[in-house]
């Protein structure tokens, strides 16, 4: 009996080269499932640390305390205090530093997931001439991959500009709070908030800023669940909402801060 | 026959063979009819061409009752034109207007080549089954039916999953042309059943990780579900997405006995 031939056709799509498998767990970000998987563990971390850094930063809104017999603003307080977290049975600002690499790691992570899936997608897609008509997707999803590198810049120069005071030479004294320009004092939380949000520029990039974020969360925040593989029918649509009051409550509590410290109403 | 009927302008990709490069040609189709399918206009076109001996242009189709999953085109920019639920055959002229200029495209994704024109080669998504979508039972001849006592919500989930027909229109509206909701959807139908069981992770290794061989990565937009004319749900793909990371960090040992 003759054996059946299987043609191949010259319009056969070839598969990617197969890489090496890693041992486990490696294993599990060489695939895209598994980055994806990884984007959302990350993203769940990072959504923890928005939300505690927007807590700690809504202290501005307790203004002055009494420590010591001295008057101190509250968020000043709060800043020393996350030095001191673990002390005395670890050293002074350590297990603040093993949460700022916990932090990094899971950016680092979260960057290059994102990074490479964006490769791969592109390199998976063909356009003609029709532009795709939108009927699921909405803005927030369709801009993930702008909204991402806008944090990333925006997280560089927020350092630059509060942590490490590098831009205090824009810094303007608005007000009986605002400290001269140059005047970036390390610890000093309240005066560099004033000095940083008396220029207008630097305030407009804090709100636009925390639009790009409110967006990522948007879609972020929902897109996880589904990547995780969390997902019943009872439960689908309070997905939606953890989503949107998410990223709702983050810009209208970031977005306080620098309307109320713009207006010296702290 | 329907008293009214269209004019239109149509512009559509041709393209000799997989290895030239395409281009959109403008046509002019008169009289169709609006009780006509968007095929049957296309018919019509073809009929015109060969008349004014021209090469009539090649179009994905079989069945033309919207089961078979062989038709499927890119109609103003979305995956089997605007109708929900619906595949290009059962899409009826009466849903244009007179006068519209529609724009037709083959499927969007490098894992789809184009073989002429508006026809794909849509082997990547048989890879897929290939590599996991059955049930081996090499256990003697069949059960009786009901032999295997399953609930009614889990048979029906199976058959809402079982529904796709494969068409490849959740690959072409995906703007990173992934395959998850066609490797969910027939994951799904065997993962859920009890007979699907000895196999599952075994099964959603391997048909992942051929899907990923051709296809891009879900973004989570939900534009397959939308396009879909068999409405599968995206809850199939964080089902897979469940499985698979399952399968790897619990079912190693399984997994590595195959």
């Amino acid at each position: 009996m003759a054996t059946p031939t299987i043609s191949t056709r010259p319009s056969s799509p070839t598969p990617r080269p197969k890489k090496k498998e890693l041992p486990y767990p490696l294993n599990i970000y060489q695939t895209a499932v598994g980055k994806k998987w990884v984007m959302a563990v990350t993203g769940i971390g990072l959504l923890g640390f928005v939300f505690a850094h927007m807590l700690g930063n809504l202290k501005i809104f307790i203004g002055e305390v009494e420590e010591d017999g001295v008057l101190v603003q509250d968020i000043d307080v709060y800043a020393e205090f996350l030095r001191e977290i673990g002390e005395p049975l670890f050293p002074h600002g350590s297990v603040l530093w093993l949460m700022r690499l916990g932090l990094i790691a899971m950016f680092a992570l979260h960057i290059h997931a994102a990074y490479t899936l964006n490769k791969l997608n592109n390199s998976s897609n063909v356009r003609y001439q029709q532009k795709t008509d939108w009927l699921a997707s909405n803005f927030a999803s369709r801009t993930m991959r702008y909204t991402g590198p806008i944090m990333l810049a925006y997280i560089i120069w927020h350092l630059a500009d509060l942590t490490w005071g590098f831009t205090d030479a824009l810094y303007s004294n608005d007000g009986a709070a605002g400290p001269a320009t140059g005047e970036w004092h390390h610890g000093d939380v309240y005066a560099n908030l004033h000095g940083s949000l008396g220029n207008p520029i630097s305030a407009i990039i804090y709100i636009v800023a925390n639009m790009a974020l409110a967006l990522h969360i948007f879609h972020g925040a929902w897109s996880m669940f589904q990547s995780l593989g969390i997902n019943n029918p009872r439960y689908n649509a309070a997905r939606r909402y953890f989503a949107a009051g998410f990223a709702g409550l983050i810009f209208v509590g970031n977005v306080s801060i620098v309307i109320a410290t713009m207006a010296d109403w702290v | 026959m329907s008293a009214n009927t269209l004019s239109l302008t149509l512009q559509i990709w041709r393209q000799e063979g997989p290895n030239t490069t395409g281009a959109f040609e403008t046509h002019n189709v008169s009289g169709i009819p609006d009780d006509a399918s968007f095929l049957e206009m296309l018919d019509v076109l073809n009929e015109n061409l060969i008349e004014a001996g021209k090469i009539p242009i090649e179009f994905p189709h079989d069945c033309r009752e919207g089961i078979c999953g062989t038709c499927g085109v890119m109609i103003n920019g979305r995956a089997h034109g605007q109708e929900k639920g619906t595949a290009v055959c059962q899409l009826h002229m009466r849903k244009f207007n007179d006068g519209d200029t529609i724009a037709i495209e083959p499927w969007r994704a490098t894992a789809f080549p184009v073989i002429k024109d508006l026809v794909v080669d849509r082997s990547a998504l048989d890879h897929i089954v290939a590599s996991g979508g059955f049930v081996s039972a090499p256990t003697g001849t069949a059960a009786d039916a009901n032999d295997t006592p399953i609930p009614k919500e889990v048979a029906d989930s199976a058959m809402d999953a079982a529904a796709c027909i494969g068409c490849g229109a959740c690959v072409a509206a995906c703007p990173n042309s992934a395959g998850q909701l066609f490797t969910s959807a027939k994951l799904w139908h065997l993962n859920s059943l009890p007979q699907g069981q000895p196999e599952r992770f075994r099964r959603t290794e391997a048909m992942v990780d051929t899907m990923e061989s051709f296809f891009g990565s879900c973004t989570n937009h939900g534009e397959c579900s939308e396009a879909c004319p068999k409405e599968i749900s995206l809850d199939f793909i964080a089902y897979m997405n469940r499985d698979y990371v399952k399968s790897k960090v619990f079912n190693r040992k399984l997994a590595s006995q195959k």
